[in-house]
């Protein structure tokens, strides 16, 4: 059919029930755009209730902290009467004890104590002691408080009781970086000996670097023999890619836990070998070098499969026209080849340092000591020292980083490009 | 890759080296698999290759930590293995307990994740899909967030008390940490993001004019749907599937924080033994599930080829 044998419209296009035809499609639209978002819409609310809200209420913790606020209703009060600097009088001291009669009352001495122990350690029996002998204590209650615990004359102990009455608080990203308050409430870096957190960060990103840099290296010639080898071999090939792939994690990290260990095969081979000696076997697990070999290993398929995928599109006959116009190979392969495999490089690194900075289970096996990461430190904070607020400021800065890599792929490769297997 | 005929010497060598290297990466990726199949039949509680095992003496070989797999938790584990014995076994036995939870959750988890996934998959690739990037994004978003992170926020939402719950002493308020629907759900939201990205990958090759074809012999769309659509994107759902199947399989973080000592799946129980006290027991049940891996492997091969020759390609 040709324009030609259509008849000519007068006035605005019209559907056969009179609808201006714009407005029509426009409807129509919606409401195809109305069922698409009905299929994903089950989907969307099941993650965002049980996973993207989780996390954010989670997240919340690291500046929302009530432990202390919440039990201690006088003091607040008596906090917000008297602006900062005032003098701590009597009727501080009061409140103070009409606050331990309640928390003696509601068993919640504890959680008090404990938030105020974030701040200065060792203060947390000055609560659960203090809570026990309140309703006892005889006016003037200042005299009595110090008298029971020198510690409730002490001003900073004080600063920080005013501190954690506001249940908001940067505090806990302060600690996250290695930072304090002074006597003065200004900001400061803790002591060097007593600095944790940001050199365990800088760690974990030196320990992905790493890892991310020895996985395209060993990947990338898989890569490429893969993708130059007739199909036939390189399926064959390629179980020894995707077996590990698909082997369970705690699988192998085990194995390499035996193959590792000092009396393991590892060392058993060096020393059959004559490498080393019978008593100069090498410490090769529960440090960092177990840490990285280990994780090298799960996270090689994930460069290699992005570098595979990519290295199949690149005809080989470029290489070989720019041999034939006087290049040597290793010119060839620089300016001809390598460009073209850098989004496949970029892919695959990404996605390995994206996983690499969130690693948890393989570090905590095979880690010992200096070889754990931040997620470590995060579950250290939940289960053992439940501090969960600094638990959860850690995790938002980790959240952050991954976040700021996984848009950087997104740009790079886009998110609906991700291929699996 | 042939070496060319024009090949230097120099390029002859380096490409002799490079193949010896490409050998040396293989075997990085495949010995510490292996290696752990001959050791589990070790005689002796060593994690290394004794003298006997290294001459094939078969008595430096034996079963006795795959008993020991099977009798752990028993009540009788000495009894004769009569039909009682494997009752007892079936009943009491800890990893077969454990075996148990991990297919239970693992399966109920990956029919929710393939079910929601695939439904989400088929609206995301229709093109007139709005927000379509945002959405996907949130979508594999449980892939990338940090496992730990995912963990504490689980833990926080599933130990809040807001599931209404008939229990002896009337109504009540329950929580889902410490129960099994809870670790089901948790283990499908970390298996979306893979059914998503599998089921798109195989919807966006998916040619639209067979609908229409269908549509045009007289096929309404629901049966459009199930006896066209979904006959061709069953390869992807499946292997979809099999990648949340593994995920929830494999999943040890969540199950530590949100599971109670009756939920323990394999990977927990393979994290308790390692931490406590790691005997060559670890290595029967990893042998285990190397085979396991491979069977699963054999699968997804297979449906590779399926789809491809459903799509009229000749399987390679």
């Amino acid at each position: 059919m040709t324009d030609a044998t259509l008849p000519t419209p007068s006035g605005p296009l019209t559907t056969a029930d009179g609808r201006p035809l714009k407005a029509a499609l426009a409807a129509s639209l919606a409401v195809r755009r109305r069922r698409a978002l009905m299929l994903v819409a089950p989907l969307f609310l099941f993650i965002l209730i049980s996973f993207i809200v989780p996390i954010g209420q989670m997240l919340f913790k690291s500046i929302y902290n009530d432990g202390f606020s919440k039990n201690a209703p006088a003091l607040v009060q008596w906090f917000d009467e008297h602006p900062k600097g005032s003098e701590i009088d009597e009727s501080a001291y009061a409140a103070l004890r009409s606050d331990l009669i309640l928390m003696r009352e509601q068993k919640t001495a504890g959680e008090a104590g404990t938030r105020i122990n974030y701040d200065i350690s060792g203060t947390r029996s000055l609560f659960t002691g203090a809570a026990r002998k309140a309703e006892k204590l005889e006016p003037p209650y200042k005299e009595a408080f110090i008298a029971l615990d020198k510690d409730w004359g002490n001003p900073n102990v004080w600063r920080a009781l005013r501190s954690a009455a506001n249940p908001f608080t940067i505090d806990f990203y302060l600690a996250a970086n290695d930072m304090t308050r002074d006597e003065t409430g200004a900001i400061t870096a803790v002591p060097k000996d007593q600095q944790v957190y940001k050199k365990l960060m800088g760690r974990t990103l030196m320990l992905s670097i790493e890892i991310t840099a020895l996985c395209l290296l060993l990947g990338f010639p898989i890569a490429h023999l893969l993708a130059t080898l007739p199909m036939r071999k390189a399926m064959l090939l390629m179980i020894f890619v995707l077996l590990p792939f698909w082997t369970s994690l705690l699988v192998r990290t085990t194995s390499w836990m035996v193959l590792l260990q000092s009396q393991g095969v590892l060392n058993d081979v060096f020393v059959w070998l004559g490498v080393i000696g019978e008593d100069g076997r090498i410490q090769m697990i529960y440090n960092e070098m177990g840490t990285i070999i280990a994780m090298t290993h799960i996270l090689l398929p994930f460069t290699i499969l992005p570098l595979y995928s990519v290295m199949k599109t690149i005809p080989p006959s470029y290489v070989r026209a720019a041999r034939s116009l006087g290049a040597t190979s290793w010119t060839a392969f620089r300016r001809v080849y390598l460009p073209q495999t850098l989004p496949g490089v970029g892919a695959g690194g990404l996605l390995v340092f994206i996983l690499a900075m969130g690693y948890y289970i393989t570090p905590a096996l095979v880690g010992g000591a200096d070889g754990q990461m931040i997620s470590n430190m995060i579950a250290f904070h939940m289960q053992k020292s439940l501090n969960w607020s600094l638990a959860a400021a850690l995790a938002a800065q980790l959240l952050v980083v991954v976040l700021i890599f996984f848009w950087i792929y997104d740009k790079l490769v886009g998110i609906d490009k991700m291929k699996l297997g | 890759m042939a070496l060319p005929v024009y090949a230097s010497p120099l390029e002859k060598l380096w490409h002799y080296a490079y193949l010896v290297l490409c050998a040396l990466i293989f075997v990085f990726l495949i010995a510490p698999i292996i290696i752990i199949i001959p050791l589990s039949f070790n005689a002796e509680p060593y994690f290394t290759f004794t003298d006997k095992m290294l001459t094939f003496d078969p008595e430096g070989y034996s079963l006795r930590w795959y008993d020991k797999l099977i009798t752990f938790g028993m009540a009788e584990p000495d009894a004769p293995r009569n039909m009682a014995f494997w009752l007892d076994f079936w009943h009491n036995a800890t990893w077969m307990q454990v075996a148990k939870n991990s297919v239970i959750i693992g399966v109920c988890a990956t029919v929710l994740s393939a079910g929601l996934g695939t439904v989400a998959a088929l609206g995301l690739t229709r093109p007139e899909m709005p927000f379509r990037k945002q959405i996907t994004a949130v979508l594999i978003s449980p892939m990338i967030v940090p496992i730990i992170i995912s963990a504490t926020g689980m833990f926080f939402f599933y130990s809040g008390k807001w599931v209404p719950n008939v229990g002896p002493d009337g109504f009540e308020w329950g929580r889902l940490a410490g129960t099994y629907a809870g670790i089901i759900l948790a283990h499908a939201a970390l298996g979306i993001p893979f059914v998503i990205i599998t089921v798109t990958a195989t919807l966006s090759g998916f040619d639209q004019s067979l609908v229409r074809a269908a549509a045009s012999l007289g096929a309404n769309p629901r049966t459009a749907f199930f006896r066209v659509v979904m006959p061709l994107i069953m390869p992807g759902v499946i292997s979809g599937g099999l990648f949340a199947f593994v995920t929830s399989f494999d999943e040890v973080v969540a199950v530590l924080f949100i599971a109670d000592h009756t939920q323990q799946t394999i990977p927990r129980q393979m994290w308790n033994g390692i931490r406590e006290q790691i005997s060559p027991a670890i290595l029967a049940v990893a042998t285990l599930l190397v085979l396991l891996s491979i069977s699963m492997l054999t699968v997804l091969e297979l449906l590779r080829r399926r789809s491809e020759r459903l799509r009229g390609m000749t399987p390679s």
